[in-house]
């Protein structure tokens, strides 16, 4: 296309031949690639429909969307919708949350999953370990409709934790956990931990194995208990997956999921639950404002998009590499 | 007699550090199983005695009755039917697209390797939000229809990633000489990299078949008004949220009736749909773990 429309345009005539063979060139080599052409173009197609033209989708931020109406018939308004929810308390609480729920998340996550690593990879029964191993990964492989079930079980009046809390006394009377709003930040990081601790190991035990046994063998001679072999081999270590990963997820923070904050949510505890995710859904879909929720959508895509080209400079900085 | 060596070697501090850690292991095997077992002796114990409390791993007046409950509804017989057609349908067409793809750009000598992976890796990054999307599927026909479970989640760049990097690990003086012997790229991909990619083909179709299996939001919002397209988890989904706004008193309401025996609570129907919708992984994926796990550190470190 660029090769072509540059052709047209005066140039000398031996740069325009030279183009004109290097098209030329270019396309004889695509039709020697006819198959790898068939094998990719449809679904490059695909890609196009179904992830890039929702895109143009944004404009309805934009306007009063009326679904009835065609394009050229909606009525722009600007930044209106942007403005209202930045004065829209509902919103700003929903911001709160979203922050503070990554922010829980992404602390608790990262030391659990660590710190398990540390210790699975002590276990020194093989059987043992894989037991423990296949076990921890069970509940990542549950669907979140599954672990809200769970999970309400376990929280419910007459649930275990009620039980448990009552018999050693920490409790005089059963709460109802998930109908109090001030908890749920707190079980949402849980469930979170509970979901994903033993699948994130699996990276963390992938750097351990890398490090070099003679290292523990030189640890070991020179006196060092098994704590401080932990201490300063394993942990070093793991230095780099650590840095990588811990940049990968703070660039994506805002991504806090809405699947188990829509599932646990309810009328009781929505003003620490809702987050940008499930605003978007209350909003679009059950009270068909199409436009305020997509600016609520575009507001958190670019707000994430920010973190990640940041979290990506910074790693390229820390001589890490970057992720893209 | 190595063993014996070993055993002198280990420190008392060893020995605590041991024990301690096995303790922790268990007790946290015991907190990752124990909701998960606890739902089992539910589901298998009468409904009325239930409500009385105090089961927990092991069912007090064994029945089959919530079982026979719950495959006796109609809405959920035809949930467990969509979603056995969307995993496998879903599975073998999403796992042959991505692989061709996936196929194409491990060549080196592709002319547009670089800008289609571009293309698809951009998708990780960004996406359209969740009403433009839902438009474009109502443009397109495709709410109220199965397909609407298949075709937007066709290829997922995480996997196509997780593939290209094995493919291009396969020696490439195979392909040469297969091509020297006429072969062209279909056939190498069929009969080649697919049979030398099994590997990497289990890890996938373990990831796209437990996200068909557990996808209850795209139910939710395509097909919540046309019963014949519902799924098993977007069932529990909706028992979950009525089980969650009546409280408790519906069970005892429940209880006191007259078929006391015969009677099925909404926590009872909740414990047995949970069981029949985790079964079917939790028999598959401790058989693939060498594999995923593979996957996982594969896709990780590209």
């Amino acid at each position: 296309m660029q090769a072509q429309t540059k052709v047209n345009t005066p140039a000398s005539p031996a740069l325009q031949t030279d183009q004109v063979k290097g098209l030329k060139a270019f396309l004889k080599k695509c039709k020697s690639q006819k198959a790898l052409l068939l094998m990719t173009v449809p679904f490059v197609i695909w890609v196009f429909v179904f992830k890039y033209l929702p895109i143009w989708g944004w404009t309805m931020a934009f306007q009063d969307f009326k679904p009835a109406r065609a394009f050229s018939e909606q009525e722009w308004v600007g930044f209106k919708h942007f403005i209202f929810l930045f004065k829209d308390e509902r919103f700003l609480g929903v911001l709160r949350n979203t922050l503070a729920q990554s922010m829980i998340n992404l602390v608790l996550g990262f030391v659990t999953a660590i710190g398990l690593a540390v210790l699975i990879n002590e276990l020194t029964n093989v059987k043992f370990k894989r037991v423990v191993q296949t076990i921890s990964y069970l509940p990542h492989f549950l669907s979140w409709v599954v672990a809200a079930a769970l999970i309400s079980s376990l929280l419910s009046i007459d649930g275990i934790i009620n039980e448990i809390l009552m018999a050693l006394n920490i409790i005089d009377t059963k709460i109802l956990w998930l109908g109090v709003g001030e908890y749920f930040w707190g079980i949402l990081a849980a469930s979170d931990i509970w979901k994903n601790v033993g699948w994130n190991t699996i990276i963390y035990l992938a750097a351990i194995s890398m490090i070099d046994q003679e290292q523990y063998e030189a640890a070991k001679i020179d006196g060092a208990s098994r704590l401080q072999r932990i201490r300063y081999v394993t942990i070093p270590g793991m230095k780099q997956v650590i840095v990588v990963l811990l940049i990968m997820n703070i660039g994506y923070i805002i991504e806090a999921g809405f699947e188990a904050q829509y599932l646990l949510g309810n009328g009781q505890n929505i003003e620490y639950s809702e987050n940008i995710d499930v605003f978007v859904i209350n909003y679009g879909i059950s009270m068909f404002n199409f436009s305020l929720a997509t600016a609520a959508g575009i507001f958190k895509t670019v707000i994430s998009l920010i973190f990640l080209i940041a979290a990506n400079s910074f790693s390229k900085k820390m001589g890490q590499g970057g992720l893209y | 007699m190595s063993k014996k060596r070993k055993n002198l070697l280990r420190t008392r501090e060893d020995v605590i550090f041991d024990t301690c850690n096995i303790t922790f292991m268990i007790l946290l095997s015991v907190v990752m199983l124990y909701p998960f077992l606890n739902q089992i002796a539910l589901s298998l114990n009468s409904a009325t005695d239930s409500v009385k409390g105090g089961i927990y791993l092991w069912p007090r007046e064994f029945t089959w009755r919530n079982y026979e409950y719950v495959f006796s509804q109609a809405s959920i017989v035809q949930g467990i039917i969509v979603s056995v057609a969307r995993t496998l349908i879903g599975t073998a067409i999403g796992i042959l697209c991505t692989a061709m793809v996936a196929y194409a750009i491990a060549q080196e000598k592709f002319v547009f390797k670089k800008s289609i992976t571009i293309i698809f890796i951009m998708t990780m990054y960004f996406n359209g939000g969740l009403i433009p999307t839902y438009l474009l599927m109502r443009d397109l026909h495709l709410i109220g229809t199965f397909w609407v479970y298949i075709i937007p989640g066709l290829i997922s760049a995480f996997n196509l990633i997780i593939m290209r990097s094995f493919i291009e690990g396969i020696p490439k003086s195979i392909f040469e000489q297969a091509r020297i012997d006429g072969a062209g790229d279909f056939r190498v991909f069929f009969q080649i990299v697919l049979p030398l990619s099994l590997p990497v083909l289990a890890t996938v179709s373990l990831f796209v078949a437990v996200g068909q299996w557990n996808q209850w939001f795209d139910v939710f919002l395509y097909n919540s008004s046309n019963e014949s397209l519902t799924t098993l988890q977007y069932e529990l989904m909706k028992v979950l949220q009525n089980t969650a706004t009546s409280n408790g008193d519906w069970n005892s309401a429940q209880a006191s009736g007259e078929h006391a025996a015969n009677t099925v609570t909404p926590k009872s129907i909740q414990a047995t749909m949970t069981i029949v919708a985790s079964l079917p992984i939790i028999c598959v994926y401790p058989f693939l773990q060498k594999y995923f796990v593979k996957g996982m550190t594969l896709g990780a470190v590209k």
